[in-house]
C-alpha cells in the first residue's frame, strides 16, 4: 500500500498570535485507510484538519499528494461539525457546490449529484430545503457534498458529534458502509474514544501543548464490530486511560 | 375572507363614517376638512382635467430615478465597506457625521447644484434611501456566517467574485432586501417634500391647492400617494418572497 497523501514534520501557529498549535507532525495516510486522531479540546485536532484541507497554512513542513490532480475531482474534500449546508439552495445544489469550478460537464455534475445522494440513502431529497430536513439528514447532505468531487481523502471533522445518540450510532454504520463502497480514505476526527475505535483502522492521540502524535493504535478487530465488548473495548479503555494521563500532566486545558 | 379582514375593512368603514358626520355636523368648516364624500368629484375633475395623471408621471419619475440611483449606490457602498476593513475604518466616523443630516437639509444644495429641476428631487430623495441601503447592506453583509465561508474555500471557492456569488450576496440577501423595501417607503415620503418648492409633481399641486384652500385636492393627492406607495410596496414583496422562498 503507498500513502496518498503524506505529512512531514507538519507545524501549525493560531493566526494572528505566536502560539503554537502543534508542531513535528507525521503521517501518512494509506489508500482505502480509515484513521481517526482523536484528543483533548485544544490539542489542534481541527486545526490539523484545516492545514489538510488547504484552509490554514502551516507554519512549517510540507505535504506531499501522491495523486496526480484532474481537473475534474478535488484530492480532498471536508464534512464540518454543523452540516453547514447553505440554507438559499436546495439539497442538490447544495451537494454541487464543489462540483462548481471544476471541469464537469452538466450531465455529470447530475449524475454525480443522483451518485452520492444516493450514496447517503437521500436520493428523493433533492429538492427539498435544508430546513426541511433533520439533523442526521443534513450530515448525510454534507457527506455527499463531499464525496460528490470524488476525493481521495475525505476530512472529517466530529461529523456526528452535534447528533443524538442513536442517529449518531446509524450514521457510523452508514458511514462504515459508504467507505467500503467508495473505498475512499478517511481522516476523521472525534473526541468520542467509542466512536474512534469503532470505526478506525488506526487511531491517534494528539496531545500535549504544542501537540505532537503522542500513540497510534491499530485496531486490528475485524468488522463488523461490537460497540461494547472483548474486540474494541479493551482498546478503548487504553485509549481514555491514556488520554487522562495525558490530561493529568498538563498537556490537556 | 377571514375575520381579520373583516375587521379591517370595518374599522376603514368605520374611519370615513365618523369623518363623514364630523364633516356634515357644520362644527368644523368645509375647507378645514372637507367630507370623504366630496373626494371621488374632486378626483374625477382632477382627472379629467389632466393634472392627476401629470402629477403623479412627475412625480413617479423623480421617486424612481432617486429610488433606483440611491438603492444601488447605497447597496454597493454599504457592501464594499462592510467587505473591505481599511475602507470602514476610513468611513467609520463620515457616516456618523452624514447619516443624522436629513435628506430634506439638502434642499438648499439641491437647488445651488441642479436648480429647480427633476434631478434636484430625484437627489434629494436619493439621499434619504442611500443611508437606509448602506446600513442594512453594510451590516447584512457583516453578518454572513463564516462557517460558509470557510465551508466554500474548502471547496475552492476563494476569489472575491466567488465568495460574492456563492455566499456573501445570496447570504446577505434578506437583510439587502429588507433595506430596499424601506427605503421604497422612505423615497414615498420625501417624493412630496422635495417638490415644494415648485418641482412639478404631486407635492407641488399639493401646494398649489393648499395655497387657494381647495383642501379636497389636497386630500386626493394624500390618498393618490398611499394608493401607490400601497401597490409598489405589495409588488416589492411579491419579488421579495420569490427571491427568498428557500426561508421558511
Amino acid at each position: 500500500m503507498a500513502a496518498i497523501v503524506e505529512l512531514k514534520g507538519i507545524a501549525a501557529t493560531f493566526p494572528g498570535a505566536d502560539l503554537s498549535v502543534f508542531s513535528d507532525i507525521d503521517l501518512a495516510i494509506e489508500r482505502g485507510e480509515f484513521v481517526i486522531v482523536v484528543g483533548a479540546s485544544g490539542a489542534g485536532k481541527s486545526t490539523l484538519l484545516r492545514v489538510m484541507a488547504g484552509l490554514l497554512p502551516p507554519s512549517a513542513g510540507t505535504i506531499l499528494h501522491a495523486i496526480k490532480t484532474r481537473p475534474d475531482r478535488r484530492e480532498i474534500s471536508m464534512v464540518f461539525q454543523e452540516a453547514r449546508l447553505m440554507p438559499w439552495r436546495r439539497v442538490a445544489d447544495n451537494v454541487a457546490l464543489g462540483l462548481e469550478g471544476l471541469a464537469v460537464s452538466h450531465a455529470e455534475r447530475d449524475q454525480r449529484i443522483a451518485d452520492a445522494l444516493r450514496l447517503v440513502g437521500l436520493a428523493d431529497y433533492g429538492d427539498r430545503w435544508a430546513h426541511e430536513l433533520s439533523g442526521g439528514q443534513r450530515q448525510r447532505v454534507g457527506i455527499a457534498r463531499g464525496l460528490a468531487v470524488d476525493p481521495d481523502l475525505l476530512l472529517m471533522d466530529e461529523p456526528f458529534g452535534a447528533l443524538d445518540a442513536i442517529t449518531r450510532q446509524s450514521l457510523q454504520d452508514e458511514l462504515l458502509r459508504i467507505w467500503k463502497e467508495t473505498g475512499k480514505s478517511i481522516l476523521f476526527v472525534t473526541h468520542d474514544i467509542d466512536e474512534a475505535v469503532y470505526l478506525g483502522d488506526r487511531v491517534l492521540l494528539l496531545g500535549g501543548a504544542p501537540a505532537r502524535m503522542v500513540q497510534t493504535y491499530n485496531v486490528d478487530a475485524p468488522r463488523p464490530r461490537a460497540r461494547e465488548g472483548e474486540d474494541v473495548g479493551q482498546l478503548g479503555a487504553q485509549v481514555k486511560a491514556d488520554l487522562a494521563t495525558l490530561f493529568d500532566e498538563g498537556g490537556g486545558i | 375572507m377571514s375575520k381579520r379582514t373583516l375587521r379591517g375593512a370595518g374599522g376603514l368603514f368605520a374611519f370615513l363614517a365618523i369623518w363623514e358626520l364630523v364633516a356634515r355636523s357644520g362644527f368644523v368648516e368645509a375647507t378645514l376638512l372637507p367630507a370623504p364624500s366630496r373626494l371621488p368629484a374632486t378626483l374625477i375633475s382632477e382627472v379629467t382635467l389632466g393634472f392627476w395623471h401629470q402629477m403623479v408621471l412627475a412625480s413617479l419619475n423623480h421617486y424612481l430615478i432617486g429610488l433606483v440611483s440611491g438603492s444601488l449606490l447605497g447597496v454597493l457602498a454599504g457592501a464594499a465597506v462592510a467587505l473591505f476593513p481599511n475602507l470602514d475604518a476610513l468611513q467609520s466616523w463620515l457616516a456618523r457625521m452624514l447619516r443624522p443630516i436629513p435628506p430634506l437639509a439638502w434642499i438648499p444644495f439641491a437647488i445651488i447644484w441642479f436648480g429647480i429641476s427633476e434631478t434636484a428631487a430625484a437627489f434629494i430623495i436619493g439621499i434619504g434611501v442611500f443611508w437606509i441601503n448602506y446600513f442594512t447592506a453594510y451590516t447584512a453583509a457583516r453578518a454572513v456566517d463564516p462557517d460558509l465561508l470557510e465551508l466554500a474555500a474548502s471547496f475552492g471557492h476563494r476569489s472575491l467574485g466567488a465568495r460574492l456569488r456563492k455566499v456573501i450576496l445570496p447570504a446577505a440577501a434578506p437583510g439587502i432586501l429588507s433595506g430596499l423595501r424601506a427605503g421604497l417607503g422612505q423615497g414615498w415620503m420625501t417624493v412630496v417634500a422635495a417638490e415644494l418648492f415648485g418641482i412639478t409633481g404631486i407635492g407641488q399641486r399639493m401646494n398649489e391647492a393648499a395655497g387657494l384652500l381647495a383642501t379636497e385636492v389636497v386630500i386626493v393627492y394624500m390618498l393618490t400617494i398611499a394608493l401607490l406607495y400601497g401597490i409598489s410596496d405589495m409588488l416589492f414583496v411579491k419579488a421579495q418572497n420569490r427571491v427568498l422562498r428557500w426561508q421558511r
